[in-house]
């Protein structure tokens, strides 16, 4: 699990039909201090997040597993909207 | 899933039996405000993507997720075609 943040969506018509009615936000994923981290990417999003909004997403198979047909090509989903971290700092 | 844009096709006649009958499209990954990255993925298509469209492609395990690419040999495959992109400034 990743964090990351909505920076945009996606809007794609023609696609995998259990992709149906599932928004596709852009990530640009982000370390434990909010501070961008490696490449945006593109996820399903299942539990409503916003852009702007710091959320945890998963990647690999597992991505497609909260999604209401799993048995779908999707291989990154937004699974968490943040409301806070807490870093013990070592 | 990765953002690109398909920029070519692979034909291959002798190949895994499984992989009889699907189409390999050469997709180039793109940043978000669609700059061509010097990163490419051979990528079956599972949507009836054409070369010059931009698409979403799916790699890992999670591309075997679909009805053309079941039990197959295939990490990548296109199961989206982007028609807009928003993003936030």
């Amino acid at each position: 699990m990743f964090f990351g943040k909505v920076i945009g969506t996606i809007w794609a018509t023609r696609k995998i039909p259990a992709l149906n009615n599932l928004k596709l936000q852009i990530i640009q994923p982000v370390d434990s201090r909010r501070l961008p981290n490696g490449a945006p990417i593109i996820a399903v999003d299942t539990v409503g997040a916003g852009v702007g909004e710091t959320i945890c997403y998963i990647t690999s198979r597992e991505a497609s597993i909260p999604l209401p047909e799993p048995f779908a090509p999707v291989d990154a989903a937004i699974v968490g909207i943040i409301d806070r971290i807490d870093l013990e700092n070592f | 899933m990765v953002l690109g844009k398909v920029v070519g096709t692979v034909w291959a006649t002798r190949k895994d039996e499984n992989l009889t009958g699907l189409k390999f499209l050469i997709v180039q990954h793109a940043d978000m405000d669609y700059t061509l990255k010097d990163q490419y993925v051979v990528a079956v298509d599972s949507v009836g993507a054409g070369v010059g469209e931009v698409v979403l492609v799916a790699t890992g395990s999670s591309a075997r997720q679909t009805d053309v690419t079941k039990n197959k040999p295939v990490d990548a495959v296109i199961m989206a075609i982007v028609d807009k992109l928003d993003l936030a400034n």
